[in-house]
């Protein structure tokens, strides 16, 4: 036998099997890639968290006219100029991203479950809850369906994590977390 | 290595490797590595204030500098040095490994031209103000026109540079320069330039129509545009990979007559790297509204993980190589003996060996976590991305190019490696840098501190938000740990930068062994064959330590991917 470096141009046949320990760690490092891709379709299956959601194509205006929509049938107050909406649970809610502002502030209850549609007018921006640290891109014309159920009372934060021109960094929205059933007073409410 | 032929008439005989130079391949090495080293210097001093300005407390640039600089950093280092680099690797991987000549020296100058016209109009344009739109463009974020094509112009070169390297293996396939297979080494190179030509055909996909849009002459889908360019982006990334595997089976053999355990296994894992690319581009797009769940389950795995299993490979078997080469030359005692004993203080060998460390153990196993489609979720444009890549592309690939330029300056520019005793220090000082930098930026990430912002202080934004005390710590971490690279970074700079302009002429006839500026295995190449039975007796003993560090390293992967499923089961039900 003759061993060589990377250097050298190996001659002859070097089709050769693997050694004991080489064979083992392949093996091994195989069923792992196993387990990480085997994970995903069962996170789809038995885990709560996935970003599939309900996701289709729309024109920037007509998402506009929706959120406005939206913001006349639940609208329960105003906040730093931005309108505070509070939909009513297992409705379809709509936020919208613009440069550089989220509008409405949502007011949800915990344990209920929302669509929340979330979409652009002009560029991309990243649509990131804090401190619960849940994050998606937001890309004009695609409306990002996604069914979810806050689990924890309080007030919550809409960063931008997507460069979005000069002003990015104050790209802040709000969400407001209260306990079941204080959504009674909402016009349209459905239970 | 190879019998003397034809075009030895025109070669330099290397007298430490034996192999044949093209003095007009050793041209190329040697001006794309100084223009890489130029770039890579205007990148470090972008960083040194990026890296001052996310640190909270300092502050340091106004909004519009950040953004402008955080688009020059990332142009600067990921595109233009990493290529520039990659290019002159082609050069030395080609006709210099196999002992060939050049097939075309003045297509070479169309080349390289190409690229320095595309790199400074680039580079006019950010620095003008006229694209504040970072590396990636996303539109309808739009830049000036120029920048498109300063983009097209040096990617078109560097195609054309990757041309020129599959055009040496023909000739020196033909010509029968060398003998039996292609080294390992090649191999790889050739790898990585089949990864680059699919990166660039997704490049001029993307950027060719981008500039018509810039001109306002068609329209582009946002969605569409982010498919495609992170189809040029993601798999930019697998060339690097490629690249620095192959630098690190270089220099392994190059310090410590690393030997190939098996040339069929590490052959295979680099063609899974071909094989399964372009599918990555769905690591940059999980949480994207314009696909679904069975298209990013089964693309960003790459098939499932069958690439993850690739560097799995190549994570045994360049660690073995060393310890069985280190093995041979006589360090055999007990299990880590082969590693103590290490040259440490050959640059080109610490480096190499803590970006084999750093990639693995940092930079994979973050990648694959964050990359998972689910725990995407809970990672996605948080600092959590710029703290994986800096432990990939940086600590890992930058620092093997940094590794193998120790070795460059006495065998190609056959100069002395100047300022000695900091070039054996500078890979540690970066080392050390990069990896506070990016711990700290992911633990950051997972309090959800954003990339790309300005001011997590939010001191404009129409309510208040504070992160807990915990982040300012950390980010004080990103800041220090940024500017210990940076001067790393300069160190090196410095070292190359003196080496090749003012260093001492290096007679490569006349070495000793333990020569100031001249690393150890230059000065004494250990030997890159071996045969015989005491080389029979190493092999039966295998490879007791590396068989030690696999696992520690698997252990460390299952609980840091597991508690990231944990992480995630905590946050609201999302569907
Ligand atoms: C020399 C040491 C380096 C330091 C201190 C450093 C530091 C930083 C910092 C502070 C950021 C900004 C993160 C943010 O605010 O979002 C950043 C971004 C980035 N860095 Fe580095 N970096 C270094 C080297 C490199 C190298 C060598 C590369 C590539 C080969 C690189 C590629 C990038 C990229 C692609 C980004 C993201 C730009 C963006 O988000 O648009 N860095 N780096
Ligand atoms: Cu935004
Ligand atoms: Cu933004």
């Amino acid at each position: 036998m003759e061993w060589h470096t990377a250097v050298v141009s190996p001659r002859g046949v070097w089709w050769k099997p693997a050694g004991r320990q080489e064979r083992l760690w392949i093996m091994i490092a195989f069923a792992w890639c196993m387990v990480l891709f085997a994970m995903m379709p069962f996170w789809h299956l038995k885990g709560g968290q996935n970003p599939s959601g309900i996701r289709s194509r729309v024109e920037t205006k007509a998402f506009a006219v929706r959120v406005e929509r939206f913001i006349q049938d639940y609208q329960v107050g105003e906040e730093a100029g931005i309108p505070v909406v509070a939909p009513p649970p297992g409705s379809d809610v709509y936020l919208q991203a613009t440069m550089w502002a989220w509008k409405p502030v949502l007011q949800l209850e915990e344990g209920a479950s929302y669509v929340l549609h979330i979409s652009s007018l002009d560029v991309n921006h990243g649509f990131s809850l804090y401190p619960a640290n849940i994050n998606f891109q937001i890309v004009p014309g695609y409306d990002y369906g996604l069914e979810i159920t806050p689990n924890s009372v309080g007030e919550y934060k809409i960063l931008c994590n997507e460069f979005c021109g000069i002003n990015h960094h104050q790209m802040l929205g709000k969400v407001i977390v209260v306990p079941p059933g204080t959504t009674a007073g909402a016009v349209g409410g459905e239970r | 290595m190879s019998k003397p032929s034809l075009t030895d008439v025109i070669l330099r005989r290397c007298p430490v490797t034996g192999l044949g130079v093209d003095p007009h391949a050793e041209r190329f090495i040697k001006l794309h590595a100084v223009v890489a080293v130029v770039t890579f210097l205007v990148g470090v001093v972008a960083a040194i204030l990026l890296a001052l300005t996310r640190w909270q407390a300092v502050h340091l640039l106004p909004a519009d500098w950040y953004y402008r600089l955080l688009t020059a950093h990332g142009l600067n280092m990921l595109i233009f040095f990493i290529i520039f680099f990659e290019i002159a690797i082609l050069y030395f991987a080609g006709p210099v490994a196999l002992s060939s000549r050049l097939p075309a020296p003045r297509f070479g100058w169309l080349v390289f031209g190409l690229m320095v016209a595309g790199a400074v109009l680039v580079d006019v344009m950010v620095f003008a103000g006229k694209a504040d739109v970072l590396f990636t463009s996303y539109v309808p974020l739009r830049a000036e026109p120029p920048y498109y094509l300063g983009i097209i112009l040096f990617a078109v070169g560097a195609l054309l540079g990757v041309g020129h390297f599959f055009a040496a293996l023909v000739v020196a396939k033909r010509e029968k320069s060398y003998e039996g297979s292609v080294p390992l080494v090649t191999f790889g190179g050739l790898t990585a330039a089949i990864i680059a030509v699919i990166t660039l055909l997704h490049g001029a996909a993307v950027y060719i129509p981008t500039y018509f849009w810039s001109l306002g002459l068609m329209n582009m889908d946002p969605q569409v545009y982010r498919l495609i360019w992170w189809g040029l982006g993601h798999s930019s990334q697998q060339i690097n990979v490629a690249a620095m595997v192959a630098v690190w089976y270089l220099l392994a053999g190059l310090t410590v007559g690393a030997v190939v355990l098996n040339e069929k296994i590490s052959r295979w894992a680099f063609v899974l790297y071909i094989g399964f690319i372009s599918m990555a581009s769905a690591h940059h797009l999980l949480v994207d509204p314009g696909m679904g769940p069975a298209w990013k389950v089964w693309n960003t795995s790459y098939a499932m993980y069958l690439a993850v299993l690739a560097s799995m490979i190549h994570g045994f078997t360049v660690p073995a190589g060393i310890e069985l080469g280190q093995r041979l030359r006589g360090f055999v005692k007990g299990r880590f003996g082969w590693l103590k004993k290490a040259p440490w203080s050959d640059p080109g060998f610490s480096g190499m060996f803590l970006s084999l460390l750093i990639f693995g153990f940092l930079g994979g196993i973050t990648g694959v976590t964050v990359g998972t489609e689910q725990i995407n979720i809970i990672a996605h444009n948080t600092l959590r991305i710029p703290g994986h890549f800096h432990t990939t592309v940086v600590g890992g690939t930058a620092l093997a190019f940094m590794a193998l330029t120790y070795y460059l300056l006495p065998l190609i520019f056959r100069r002395k490696v100047a300022f000695w005793g900091m070039a054996k220090l500078q890979p540690y000082v970066f080392a050390a840098g990069i990896t506070t930098m990016s711990m700290g930026m992911t633990f950051a990430g997972v309090f959800g501190v954003p990339r790309r912002h300005w001011d997590i202080s939010f001191s404009q934004a129409p309510f208040t938000m504070e992160f807990p005390p915990a982040v300012d710590l950390l980010m004080a971490l990103v800041g220090l740990g940024g500017v210990t690279a940076a001067i790393g970074g300069l160190m090196y700079i410095l070292v190359a930068v003196k080496s090749v302009f003012f260093g001492e002429k290096l007679d490569l006839e006349r070495l000793e062994p333990r020569m100031a500026g001249v690393p150890q295995g230059v000065a004494k190449l250990p030997a890159q064959v071996h045969s015989g039975p005491a080389a029979e007796a190493v092999h039966e003993g295998g490879t007791p330590g590396t068989v030690v560090l696999v696992f520690v390293f698997l252990a460390v992967f299952v609980l840091y991917y597991f508690t990231n499923w944990k992480l995630l089961s905590m946050i609201w039900k999302i569907g």
